[in-house]
């Protein structure tokens, strides 16, 4: 059942004195995402995968095209209603916790938009258990600072954060292109332990072996527009668009050294 | 914040120039009670110089120079505080708004900065005080604030810009906190510190912008002030007649609360920003 839906979204900003000029970061771009499905958006910097993003999260609207969630445009449901049930992770573990704050107020920011009525104890059991889901120890990570955390952990407790809120699909917008190789896996392992209970992934990324390891469906996109889309087992064996297999090839390979071609 | 009351105790400009504010400011609340009559009142003998009784002597007509002193030092505060309090809610509102919102809304506000930057604030404040005949302190110091923010504002806006970007303001946003929310919760407190220092000059310009005009005698002339003091010692030739006690302790007062208030600008600076701080 299809959950998410773009059909022919575009963004244009106005860039200059009075916005003369015009930049097109996404064009006419349509893909779906079904229920608990993961789709992959890969592309490369500037071809307006976290444009996307934004746009699905609300945090920029489209200049054209509708994007649709439960088949009604988003435009036409409540913010609040939306955020109960989209919820994004960004990039930026560093940039995404407010620097002067203990790291937990993320998750206490929830508690006043969402669950006002909540008493302490009953918050406080709850932020629990969405600490748990995503194997971090509340003891450990409750009123540390974020640079007393590790960027997994941090990766993590945003995670938790969204899970906090029923969420139907979670924008993961590189979520773990800033992390190192061996906490990447298990922040990974986790998105998949999500996906197994039924959460649809709107998985962004540059990184193309990151995209075939979790998603069900790829969406590729260059400059703005979508050049190739289907099955990642499909567009991974057998790529139909040039720009798709320049990427492939382009990816260095673990028992392979460089030589010039 | 605990770490930096420790570093703000134990920082020299800070202690000092705060020290010398603070003692002013008692002087000036407490001194006054202790007098049995008004500081206008001629109750001593003509340009008596300083003595026991009269500790900063009198004026060609024995007006008392020290109740003088002390009640201006009140009148000095008042208008730095609502002058600057002033010119920081407005400068800091329009930073917060145009730099967050953005937009056409902020290039109508850039625009009003703009133009409000480029009027030479001294000039526009002394025809609308010689048109308007000021009568009050409160009066004075919402003109003197309505003039001097365009700079706050600028910078606020500058800064805002930046931190609008951060991922966190869009975990806010995410989270359902509303622009006020997220201007009030997420941004300003990232720059708390330079908005206590912005309020700190402007609290100095204040109390400059006041003691010129008063000086010049377009100051509300019903009240007691430093700048009114100098007025009167230059109106009735203090300067040549050698009553150097009528309008020394003025010029002086001011120069000690501006000055110790910038020296405490820059220890703060100190507190704030460790790279600035001397071992």
């Amino acid at each position: 059942m299809v959950m998410l839906a773009l059909e022919g979204v575009t963004k244009v900003y106005q860039v200059g004195a009075f916005g003369r000029r015009k930049l097109t970061a996404v064009s006419e771009v349509s893909f779906d995402v079904g229920e608990g499905e993961v789709i992959a958006l890969i592309g490369e910097s500037g071809s307006g995968k976290s444009t996307i993003g934004r746009m699905v999260l609300r945090l920029a609207s489209p200049s054209g095209g509708r994007i649709l969630f439960g088949g009604k445009d988003i435009t036409g449901i409540r913010e609040h209603d939306y955020r109960r049930e989209v919820q994004g992770v960004f990039q930026d573990p560093f940039s995404s916790f407010n620097p002067i704050f203990r790291a937990d107020r993320v998750l206490h920011m929830i508690r006043e938009g969402f669950f006002p009525r909540l008493n302490n104890a009953q918050w406080m059991s709850k932020v629990e258990a969405a600490l748990e889901s995503v194997s971090l120890d509340p003891a450990q990570v409750l009123g540390r600072y974020p640079h007393q955390l590790s960027g997994g952990q941090m990766q993590r407790m945003l995670i938790a954060r969204a899970l906090l809120l029923d969420i139907r699909l979670l924008v993961a917008d590189e979520l773990i292109s800033m992390l190192d190789a061996s906490t990447r896996i298990d922040v990974l392992n986790l998105l998949a332990d999500l996906k197994q209970r039924g959460l649809g992934i709107l998985f962004i990324t540059h990184d193309l072996s990151l995209g075939h390891y979790l998603s069900d469906r790829t969406v590729i996109l260059r400059r703005g527009e979508v050049v190739e889309t289907g099955p990642t087992t499909e567009v991974f064996a057998a790529p139909s668009h040039a720009y798709t297999r320049l990427m492939l090839e382009s990816v260095p390979r673990l028992h392979q050294k460089w030589e010039s071609k | 914040m605990r770490e930096q009351f420790y570093f703000a105790f134990r920082n020299r400009k800070v202690v000092g120039g705060l020290s010398v504010i603070l003692g002013l400011l008692v002087l000036g609340l407490v001194a006054p009670l202790f007098a049995d009559y008004g500081p206008n009142e001629y109750v001593g003998p003509p340009a008596a110089p300083p003595s026991g009784e009269f500790l900063f002597g009198t004026t060609t007509f024995g007006q008392d120079v020290f109740l003088q002193f002390t009640t201006g030092l009140r009148s000095t505060f008042l208008v730095g505080v609502l002058g600057g309090g002033i010119a920081a809610l407005i400068g800091m509102t329009i930073g917060f708004v145009a730099g967050y919102r953005g937009g056409l809304l902020d290039e109508v506000l850039n625009m009003l900065t703009n133009v409000v930057l480029v009027l030479p604030a001294l000039a526009v404040l002394i025809i609308l005080h010689a048109y308007l005949g000021i009568k009050s302190i409160p009066a004075q110091a919402l003109f003197i604030g309505a003039f001097s923010w365009p700079w706050v504002a600028r910078a606020v806006r500058a800064q805002t810009l930046s931190l609008r970007s951060r991922e966190f303001v869009d975990l806010a946003r995410l989270s359902g906190m509303g622009t006020m929310r997220i201007i009030r919760r997420e941004i300003a407190p990232n720059m708390s510190s330079y908005l206590l220092l912005t309020f700190i000059l402007l609290f100095g310009g204040a109390v400059l912008f006041a003691a010129t005009l008063d000086f010049i005698g377009l100051g509300p002339t019903e009240s007691v002030s430093l700048g009114l003091m100098m007025n009167n010692a230059v109106h009735w030739s203090a300067l040549h007649l050698g009553l150097w006690w009528w309008f020394v302790p003025p010029g002086l007062g001011i120069t000690a609360i501006v000055g110790a208030l910038y020296v405490t600008n820059v220890g703060l600076d100190e507190v704030f920003n460790p790279r600035l701080r001397e071992m």
